[in-house]
């Protein structure tokens, strides 16, 4: 099977409103696949469906030909042990050192010998060039370290699909490319399967194979980054070289501005 | 009007929703009963920071509990020429009330409190949330070890407060105001039931920590993961625990007396 992902017809409303409607995205094995949209359209809560840690209203989310939601909670943990998944904020355990946030699914998945889990974690922060920042608490890392121990405990059980939610989103231009390089690299050399959520066009669109771009509730374009670059889509276009003003307008609704004026001093 | 009759509705179910989160959380974390090799440390570490790091304020509190007592007490028994009965009069209010009682609203404000706020924390900084995505269950890994660790230094917690509560009436009883030290001891050995008075005290201390525990746990879970929601939550976590510890120390003490 060449997708390792298929979502078919997905549906989810959360509090009465619609996030996704009719919404179909494949994600082929081996590739870095970019979902972008602007914020609150539910990239987020699109990795959070695949990991099944909600529930879609209607449609199905197969991953390597699973249906997620219709596991057994056994067998969702056991699929999960094949997913990593990069937060937003890190998620890092605050009373671990970075060491030990590394080896912590290892310890509590593997029944290893001391010696094999501090190579493993020593491996995996190097990969990801902080092996000498092992003893640091989380407290004492910089944003874009504390998103490469993330990513290195992601990594830790050696998955087959890693998920990266908003990686970039407020990082200096240097860490950036220090996390642009290590997604495509670990992506690479892995053979991982890669699914990025970002709103970062240009950063994403440097690595990403694939890219999907959803808004309100829609795919509103797909393709190779080069052919999204290229799509006359006005809505796309406003959101790849981000237009003040299009289709998600400037102003916000208002009654009629000469009304406004007209009313004088009252409120 | 409608509209009032709907709030009013929508409050109950709410109200009835979040028992019912509540029920399958309990329920969820006493199916994890802790393993021997993973689990025991954890519940360890657990009763070192809910326990021992409450040692502090509930020994000093018990200490001046006592001595309050036995000051106020002895200044009515000399009223009736009954002074010898300081000791059993501390003795009992601490073991069947003042033990377990204020031990647990301490218990809420100093070891519940930072439970609701450590939880809520790690929801809202997805450590929950990646512990999930690691398949590592929240409830086996993070909550059982809090609850058993509750539910095993609450009567500890207890006992150490009872003691120190008569030793401080020992201070101001014997030591300051001058009883006899034998009459006080005797006194009390003779009135003090082990089985009525100190054990219906450690098990109302049990069933606090259980619900004390469990009240901070629900919150920290079902927290709203932004810093105002943490901030009510923990508040919340006092509010009820205090409420819940009064309300079952009646009903406790009734079935108690009443020999249910």
């Amino acid at each position: 099977m060449n997708n390792l992902i298929e979502i078919n017809k997905l549906h989810f409303q959360r509090q009465g409103r619609s996030i996704f409607q009719e919404v179909d995205i494949t994600i082929p094995r081996g590739k870095v696949t970019a979902i972008m949209g602007p914020s609150g359209t539910g990239k987020t809560t699109l990795l959070r469906l695949i990991g099944g840690q909600l529930y879609p209203n209607k449609g199905h989310i197969l991953v390597d030909g699973q249906d997620v939601h219709q596991l057994s909670r056994q067998e969702l943990y056991k699929l999960r042990k094949r997913m990593g998944m990069l937060f937003q904020t890190g998620g890092l355990f605050t009373h671990l050192n970075v060491f030990e946030n590394v080896a912590f699914p290892l310890r509590e998945h593997t029944q290893l010998s001391e010696a094999m889990i501090r190579s493993l974690v020593l491996i995996k922060l190097e990969m990801v060039g902080l092996r000498g920042a092992r003893d640091l608490m989380p407290s004492e890392l910089s944003g874009g370290m504390g998103r490469r121990v993330a990513l290195a405990r992601a990594i830790a059980l050696d998955p087959d699909l890693i998920m990266y939610d908003e990686p970039l989103s407020g990082q200096d231009p240097i860490t950036m490319g220090v996390l642009l390089r290590l997604i495509r690299t670990l992506n690479d050399t892995l053979g991982l399967t890669t699914i990025i959520v970002s709103h970062d066009v240009q950063e994403t669109l440097q690595i990403a194979d694939h890219v999907y771009v959803i808004a309100d509730g829609h795919l509103i374009g797909q393709g190779t980054a080069q052919s999204i670059k290229q799509d006359g889509s006005e809505q796309l276009q406003q959101f790849i070289h981000g237009y003040p003003d299009g289709p998600v307008p400037f102003h916000y609704p208002a009654r009629a501005w000469d009304r406004d004026l007209l009313e004088g001093g009252r409120v | 009007m409608i509209e009032s009759i709907s709030a009013l509705g929508r409050s109950g179910t709410d109200a009835v929703r979040q028992y019912g989160k509540a029920g399958l959380l309990l329920l969820g974390v006493l199916c994890h009963v802790p393993n021997l090799r993973k689990g025991f440390p954890l519940v360890l570490q657990q009763i070192y920071a809910e326990g021992v790091l409450s040692l502090l304020i509930i020994v000093v509190s018990s200490l001046f509990i006592g001595m309050v007592v036995a000051l106020q007490g002895y200044h009515t028994l000399v009223k009736f020429g009954a002074s010898a009965q300081l000791g059993p009069l501390v003795a009992l209010s601490v073991a069947r009330e003042l033990g377990p009682v204020v031990t647990a609203l301490l218990f809420a404000g100093r070891a519940g409190s930072a439970l609701t706020a450590e939880i809520g924390l790690m929801k809202a900084t997805d450590q929950l949330s990646s512990m999930e995505m690691m398949a590592i269950d929240p409830l086996r890994r993070v909550l059982a070890p809090r609850l058993w660790g509750g539910f095993i230094s609450m009567p500890l917690l207890t006992l150490i407060f009872n003691a120190v509560a008569i030793y401080g009436a020992y201070l101001v009883g014997v030591k300051w105001l001058g009883l006899d030290a034998g009459a006080f001891w005797s006194n009390m050995q003779s009135s003090v039931d082990f089985h009525s008075d100190v054990l219906n005290g450690i098990y109302k201390s049990i069933v606090f920590g259980f619900v004390v525990t469990w009240i901070a746990l629900h919150q920290g879970y079902d927290v709203n993961p932004t810093s105002a929601g943490i901030a009510n939550a923990t508040t919340r976590t006092v509010v009820y625990s205090s409420l819940a510890v009064l309300g079952l120390d009646f009903v406790l003490t009734a079935m108690m007396i009443g020999g249910w």
